[in-house]
């Protein structure tokens, strides 16, 4: 799992995807110190983990465009590209980690995969239960079609994933950078 | 030249002096970033061929895979349409946008929405169209086309983008950057996005088992289309189902590699609508970001428009197979120069737009551009679907170039001339196709036919009736060729003269060595005994590669088939076949798989070898390179031959010439831009020129010695340059080494 998260780190630094680590105790703390305000978020899709209570969930269309952070859960990411899988939710996941200009994903350790057979493995699952909308994302939104690559353009520019380990003893704290 | 010849030839210049930079600049960083992207991910060939097999088992189980989607975009609370033509498919968006009250529709980049012409049909009606792609906006915005199918404004710099936004919105600072650029275009298209009553994206692929659209984008737009709106609408090609998420991992590990070297697409997006997402409603500033799928609309055309007959067809219907990654058009010499507006037909672009345009437009629109192909091959490497793009090419230069009505100069040429093409068979095509007539009559005639080919008024004739330009010199023909002089002299490996034959092989003499450049076959003779060969000079004729190449598909199989019979007996009697002219060698190892039956096919190409190959071969297995013509570090600019290169047999010329010593520096361009009869025809002579300007801007030949593997090469450079150019083997020849 260690290598997961390792390598996983390793292509998010490629991608300039900023990221942290941390204990399910350090979830809150983790993310007031990578939410730029204001924010607005979706449901958390994973038991024993939730938003606190100071980013609001359900927000309204205005509330969306005025975010600068949109917080969501991601169901898994594939270690060898840095990539977030990000599925389609009632809570409004997929808009809310595409509307603001700063997306913070919160990830567990354990959903990682190592590459792409693997998470649509996964998603070949996630689809035979319901859950067929998804998105595989992988650092900011980007194009070249104005002479020169600029990031952030209809999605976000600025990506930031807080990992959380299940506490089986790792030690919550910082990763790179 | 001939009224038409001197419009294209306008044409081309024209584009060459407005676009071709830009184009050039921009498709060369794609093509660079595909070669690193590739070279740095050693799965790329299994899961090239991983695709291709998925591909081909979709586009066999169509009808199935059409009504397993139907099933599933109906159980989600879709609907699918499928759509017979353009018109049909037109109709339905239309009648969707109306039923939605639909007043702007906002688009994502579809290039089957550019097929159907859905923008002028939705505007034809009353509804705005806004395109929100960045390149797609610029596009719209200069009333233009697509100029590649993946970066529809590749032919715009940023200065001519950041005039056209200047003009048309007048802020209040003028913008400039590209980060001005981006920025502004986000904030009127996010206006837009808001505003649509409907969402147009096209899709990448289809998933039938789920009813999922999966779109491949950077920008994040086609996310924004398909979740903002109330309704979305996805147009896509039958040709774009596959059976379920399972078979989506290859493409998703290629797609963005191929296209623009990235390793993955910023979003790959698989959407199976109506989707649990909640409504965004702008309309007021407290709706809540709620609701679900029961109120989305979700539509699913899937256009046919030609290609469940291009499936029947079993020459178009590798083109079924193609992702849309514009890696052909990339890698492609006369794509960079020119783009999509001459090398496109009405919709489609670059090397593989032939066959979608011959597919899904008729061949008129395939006949526009078809020509630009002069089947380098260098696409064929490229494409992560290994689909034979110059051979669709080929095939549809025969049912163009077929299909003309006889000309009155018919029945002469055919007199002249032995092949296989029905009258009617454009006349200069014929000439280029029928080059060994044309070459052996030259040798023949020698020096009195290089003196008549060198005369004004026969130039100004040839360029008036075969189209051929008068500014480019004609080959010269030898009166005394290879085989003549093969036959005269003695072997040094029988007379004794030099090493014990270790091996025998037979030196294919292709109608450039024989009957032009003489030398490089002379000096091929003398490289190979030197090393212990025991040469030959079998009894065969021209491989095929003049009339394949003019689209004569008919007589290419008949000289293959002669070819093959003459070099047969040697390879049965264990005598290797060396090759000098690398586009011949291609006939043999990639080619006669077509024009031959299979086990024909595989003895030739097993047993053939490029000559510089084989010289590494040989030395590789201990011949002693004493004999050879050492190096000393003389500096060599070495061009090799485009399809040398796609056979992966360039590094076994540079590896000799290390060997021995020489100094070498290697073209990286994809072609020198001569390619056969290309660089002779008058509407294509500055294209041309100008793709092997851009080969020398960008490998310094100055103080080095020119060296090409060939024919059409060393003719280009020693025409651009002014100044001799050599075969790699005349450098090794043995004969330098007294110098």
């Amino acid at each position: 799992m260690a290598g997961l998260v390792d390598s996983f780190g390793a292509s998010l630094d490629d991608l300039d995807v900023t990221w942290t680590r941390t204990a399910p105790g350090g979830l809150e703390d983790a993310l007031a110190d990578a939410v730029v305000e204001p924010v607005v978020g979706a449901p958390l899709p994973f038991e024993g983990l939730s938003l606190p209570d100071w980013i609001p969930v359900h927000p309204t269309a205005s509330e969306l465009e005025a975010a600068r952070t949109g917080v969501t859960g991601a169901g898994g990411g594939i270690a060898e590209y840095g990539t977030l899988i990000v599925q389609s939710r009632p809570g409004g996941d997929e808009p809310v980690s595409l509307y603001p200009e700063r997306h913070v994903a919160v990830l567990r350790a354990s959903d990682l995969v190592s590459g792409v057979p693997e998470a649509l493995a996964f998603l070949g699952e996630e689809f035979a239960a319901g859950r067929d909308s998804a998105v595989f994302a992988t650092g900011m939104s980007a194009t070249a079609d104005m002479g020169e690559t600029v990031r952030g353009v209809h999605g976000p520019r600025e990506v930031h994933v807080v990992i959380v380990e299940d506490g089986d003893g790792n030690e919550p704290g910082g990763g790179e950078p | 030249m001939s009224r038409s010849t001197r419009r294209k030839a306008a044409e081309i210049r024209h584009l060459l002096e407005t676009e071709g930079d830009a184009m050039y600049e921009n498709t060369r960083v794609l093509n660079e970033g595909r070669y690193e992207a590739i070279e740095s991910f050693d799965r790329f060939e299994d899961l090239r061929e991983e695709a291709r097999e998925t591909k081909e088992a979709a586009i066999a189980d169509l009808d199935g895979l059409v009504e397993r989607v139907t099933e599933s975009v109906e159980r989600n609370g879709g609907h699918v349409h499928l759509a017979e033509d353009a018109a049909d498919a037109r109709a339905y968006v239309e009648e969707v946008c109306g039923a939605a009250d639909a007043e702007t529709v906002v688009k994502s980049k579809s290039m089957t929405t550019e097929e159907i012409e859905l923008n002028e049909g939705l505007e034809s009606v009353g509804i705005d169209v806004y395109e929100t792609d960045l390149g797609e906006f610029v596009i719209q915005l200069a009333d233009e086309a697509p100029s590649h199918i993946v970066a529809p404004g590749f032919h715009k710099s940023r200065e001519e983008i950041a005039q056209l936004l200047n003009e048309v919105y007048e802020p209040e600072e003028p913008l400039e950057t590209a980060e001005e650029l981006t920025r502004f275009a986000r904030d009127v298209l996010g206006e837009h996005i808001r505003d649509a009553d409907v969402g147009v994206t096209g899709a990448n692929f289809v998933l039938a088992e789920s009813g999922t659209v999966v779109l491949v984008t950077n920008e994040g737009n086609a996310r924004k289309t398909a979740v903002t709106p109330d309704t979305h609408v996805a147009v896509a090609g039958v040709e774009k189902l596959l059976p379920s998420i399972e078979e989506l991992s290859p493409f998703v590990e290629i797609i963005a590699r191929s296209a623009t070297g990235q390793s993955i697409a910023q979003y790959v997006t698989m959407l199976s609508p109506p989707t649990d997402s909640p409504t965004l409603g702008f309309d007021g500033p407290d709706d809540t970001v709620e609701g679900g799928s029961e109120d989305r609309e979700f539509h699913l055309v899937l256009l046919d428009n030609g290609r469940t007959a291009m499936r029947e067809d079993d020459e178009l219907r590798e083109t079924l197979y193609c992702i849309r990654c514009g890696a052909c058009s990339n890698s492609c010499a006369n794509f960079q120069h020119v783009g999509g507006h001459a090398f496109g037909g009405e919709t489609y672009s670059g090397g593989i737009g032939t066959g979608w345009e011959a597919g899904v437009e008729g061949l008129d629109s395939a006949a526009e551009f078809n020509d630009l192909c002069t089947g380098c091959s260098r696409c064929v490497n490229a494409c992560p679907v290994k689909i034979d793009i110059p051979w669709i090419n080929t095939v549809v230069r025969e049912r163009v170039k077929g299909g003309a009505d006889p000309d009155t100069f018919d029945h002469l040429v055919d007199g002249l001339v032995p092949d296989e093409e029905e009258p009617g068979f454009d006349l200069r095509n014929r000439f280029f196709g029928n080059f060994e007539t044309v070459a052996r009559a030259g040798s023949a005639l020698a020096p009195a036919s290089n003196w008549l080919s060198g005369a004004g008024p026969v130039r100004a004739a040839m360029d008036r009736w075969l189209g051929i330009d008068r500014r480019r010199d004609l080959p010269r023909f030898r009166r005394e060729t290879l085989r003549k002089w093969f036959e005269n002299r003695e072997s040094a490996v029988r007379s004794g003269a030099g090493p014990t034959p270790a091996r025998e092989a037979v030196l294919y003499p292709d109608v450039y060595t024989n009957h032009v450049q003489v030398e490089r076959g002379k000096a091929a003779v003398r490289t190979l005994e030197a090393l212990g060969v025991e040469v030959r000079l079998p009894d065969a004729g021209e491989s095929g590669r003049a009339p394949l190449s003019q689209g004569m598909v008919s007589t290419a199989r008949r000289a293959a088939e002669e070819t093959h019979d003459a070099l047969a007996e040697h390879v049965e009697a264990g005598r290797d076949v060396v090759v000098i002219e690398p586009s011949d060698l291609a006939m043999f190892r990639r080619e006669y798989e077509r024009l031959l039956p299979g086990d024909a096919y595989e003895r030739l190409a097993a047993n053939s070898y490029e000559v510089m190959e084989y010289v590494y071969g040989l030395l590789e297995n201990g011949a002693d390179v004493g004999g050879l013509a050492p190096g000393g570090g003389e500096k060599l600019a070495y061009h090799s031959h485009c399809q040398q290169r796609t056979l992966g047999l360039e590094a076994h010329t540079e590896a000799v010439f290390d060997r021995l010593g020489y100094d070498v520096l290697t073209s990286d361009a994809e072609c020198c831009g001569m390619a056969g009869s290309f660089g002779y025809k008058s509407e294509y002579y500055e294209l041309s020129r100008e793709v092997g300007d851009s080969l020398l801007a960008e490998m310094d030949t100055r103080g080095r010695r020119v060296v090409a593997s060939g024919t059409s090469c060393l003719d280009q450079l020693e025409s651009l340059l002014d100044r001799p150019t050599d075969h790699p083997v005349q450098v090794v020849d043995p004969r330098r080494t007294g110098r």
